[in-house]
């Protein structure tokens, strides 16, 4: 009986080892074949995961030699994977030069999408408009009431993102203007964000605009509103772009992927859809610094 | 005769079986260690660069309460200080296994003295089931359902360590539960039949005799409870709030050792401050499942020896 048990545990043992070598094997000729073919792994932001994934899906299609798996874990995991070389693409929401710790120069930047994000606050709060400067005075701490800008008699509860996420970085870079954000809850995704604002009163956040909808009020900032044509030509000033930074430039299944994400099938389409804006619609740009000049 | 000694001198079939078995457990066992080890030795190389690579004193890490380890304060110092942190998972941790406690008891002592076999039956795969919730389903329905109760009725925003408690007492009520009904079974029927022989009631037969005899593993009970409460990340992080604040009462956003790790360790960078201020979080982690530990081993120890006298 027993033996029957140690015998049989060690064929399993023997399945998986084959199974392991031979999938490692089937890897190393398939780059070899002279079609472009191979694995190309994406890892970062998850603002921008959405879009890859359906993608690469639709990229997969008629490429079934290559092989793309695309995961989330936020753009500082994105960046630093692809400075060591352990994934071929990292996502990011922010430029590789805002990050510490990572060397940019190392790093070939290929910007496949744009990403409005505008102030959201529950509906119960009476606000649709506020200045830039209100905005800035509500997320350092020094408006604590809905009623010092024409709405109800209620505190103000700030949701902020987590420390060092893309969408913060942005949102901070654009409203704070270096000044720091109060202390404050901390949520890590849109989703949430989303669900707490909706539900607790007088609630304020940021969300990027895909995630906006009709149980959230989107501010106005001077009259702006938030919308894809505004954030074109810079009116609306709160958004940034979506990375896709290589090591070095990219080769072979990663080049063809990436010239796939920049073409018109992509962002003519699929980038609408989903709630992106396209890089080609773009009447200005913006750099590292976060200056802003006409294209 | 020749064949007879080779025989004899050669291994048997069933020793080589046993050599053979004690390779597989002995490479088997190495294999733990080493993982253990590795694990250990990761965490605490990364833990112990703030101090040493990044110059952070050991004493503000645990006194201050500022969190902030990409920026830096009005002296250059980093702020990297965990104690909000520290605080809010002792005050989430002992909070649920005190709300906890009474009820598991209580459930085991139903299912182990009070209750016919059909009940304890019933009520097994019950408890069973619950440990099998995923943590983010509790975390998710402390989201839609704990945090508006508690918002309509305390007012503020509903996130905060009563919510994180709340979750949390669900969360540890199987395994302190389960774990005191081991003990008490483990009672000697002759304890209980003595009694009931001297003429005590069967009330005052649990309450005077079998909790007694299985206090140390009650105890135990507690403190695994306690190790799965201060180690839980997902269902916590979705129910407090996360903000890194000196938790003034039960229901202002808070922020436990968990769920800033969870938060954060996406968005930081590798070797940088950020990340090992939070490899340092992961390190006082380590250290109180280390103690958690230890205490079960000692109320273990002197349990068995009241039980031998």
């Amino acid at each position: 009986m027993k033996k029957k048990t140690i015998i049989s545990s060690l064929l399993a043992l023997g399945a998986l080892m084959t199974i392991a070598t031979g999938c490692s094997n089937s890897n190393a000729s398939k780059s070899s074949s002279s079609e472009v073919s191979g694995k190309i792994t994406a890892v970062g932001s998850t603002a921008l995961q959405p879009l890859v994934e359906k993608a690469a899906g639709d990229f997969q299609k008629d490429n079934s030699k290559i092989n793309i798996t695309v995961q989330g874990g936020g753009s500082g995991t994105g960046l630093s994977q692809v400075q060591d070389g352990s994934v071929k693409i990292g996502n990011s929401d922010i430029f590789a030069e805002q990050k510490d710790g990572i060397d940019a120069k190392k790093l070939v930047d290929h910007k496949v999408a744009v990403v409005g994000m505008a102030p959201v606050v529950n509906k119960d709060a009476g606000v649709k408009n506020v200045t830039m400067d209100q905005l800035k005075q509500i997320f350092t701490g020094k408006i604590t009431n809905w009623k010092d800008l024409g709405g109800k008699d209620e505190k103000i509860t700030v949701v902020n993102r987590a420390e060092g996420s893309g969408t913060r970085a942005t949102f901070e870079s654009a409203v704070l203007n270096g000044e720091k954000a109060v202390k404050s809850q901390e949520q890590d995704s849109n989703g949430t964000v989303q669900k707490i604002v909706s539900t607790t009163p007088g609630a304020i956040s940021y969300l990027a605009f895909s995630y906006i909808n009709d149980k959230v009020e989107a501010l106005s900032i001077d009259d702006v509103k938030p919308t894809d044509d505004n954030v074109s030509d810079n009116k609306w000033k709160i958004w940034s772009y979506e990375h896709m930074y290589t090591k070095g430039n990219p080769k072979d299944a990663t080049e063809k992927f990436i010239k796939y994400m920049k073409s018109d099938d992509v962002q003519k389409k699929l980038v609408k859809d989903m709630g992106y804006i396209s890089t080609n619609d773009m009447k200005v740009q913006k750099d590292a610094k976060g200056t802003v000049t006409d294209k | 005769m020749d064949d007879i000694q080779t025989r004899l001198q050669k291994s048997s079939r069933a020793t080589r079986q046993d050599y053979f078995g004690k390779a597989i457990c002995y490479s088997c066992i190495g294999l733990i260690i080493l993982l253990v080890a590795c694990i250990l030795y990761f965490i605490a190389s990364k833990g112990l660069a703030t101090f040493t690579q990044n110059g952070v004193k050991f004493w503000n890490f645990l006194t201050q309460s500022d969190w902030k380890p990409g920026d830096v304060d009005k002296y250059g110092n980093p702020q990297v200080g965990a104690l909000p942190m520290i605080v809010t998972s002792f005050s989430v941790t002992i909070l649920a296994a005190l709300l906890a406690t009474p009820f598991a008891i209580g459930a085991a002592v139903f299912m182990t003295e009070i209750a016919n076999k059909k009940g304890a039956k019933f009520l097994q795969p019950v408890i069973e089931l619950l440990v099998g919730i995923p943590s983010v389903v509790y975390g998710f329905i402390g989201l839609s359902l704990i945090v508006p109760f508690i918002r309509g009725i305390f007012g503020g925003t509903g996130f905060g360590i009563l919510s994180g408690t709340l979750v949390l007492f669900v969360m540890v009520l199987p395994t302190i539960t389960s774990l005191s009904v081991d003990s008490l079974k483990s009672v000697p029927m002759h304890y209980c039949q003595a009694s009931l022989a001297l003429g005590a009631t069967r009330w005052q037969t649990i309450y005077k005799v079998i909790l007694k005899a299985a206090a140390p593993g009650l105890l135990t009970a507690v403190i695994f409870g306690m190790a799965r409460a201060f180690g839980e990340a997902l269902a916590v992080q979705m129910v407090i709030g996360n903000a890194v604040l000196m938790p003034k009462n039960l229901i202002s956003p808070a922020s436990t050792l968990t769920s800033k790790l969870t938060t954060e360790i996406g968005n930081t960078v590798m070797g940088t401050l950020p990340n090992n201020a939070l490899w340092s979080l992961a390190l006082v982690l380590l250290f109180m499942s280390l103690l958690f530990n230890l205490v079960v081993r000692f109320i273990g120890r002197r349990g068995n020896i009241k039980n031998e006298r």
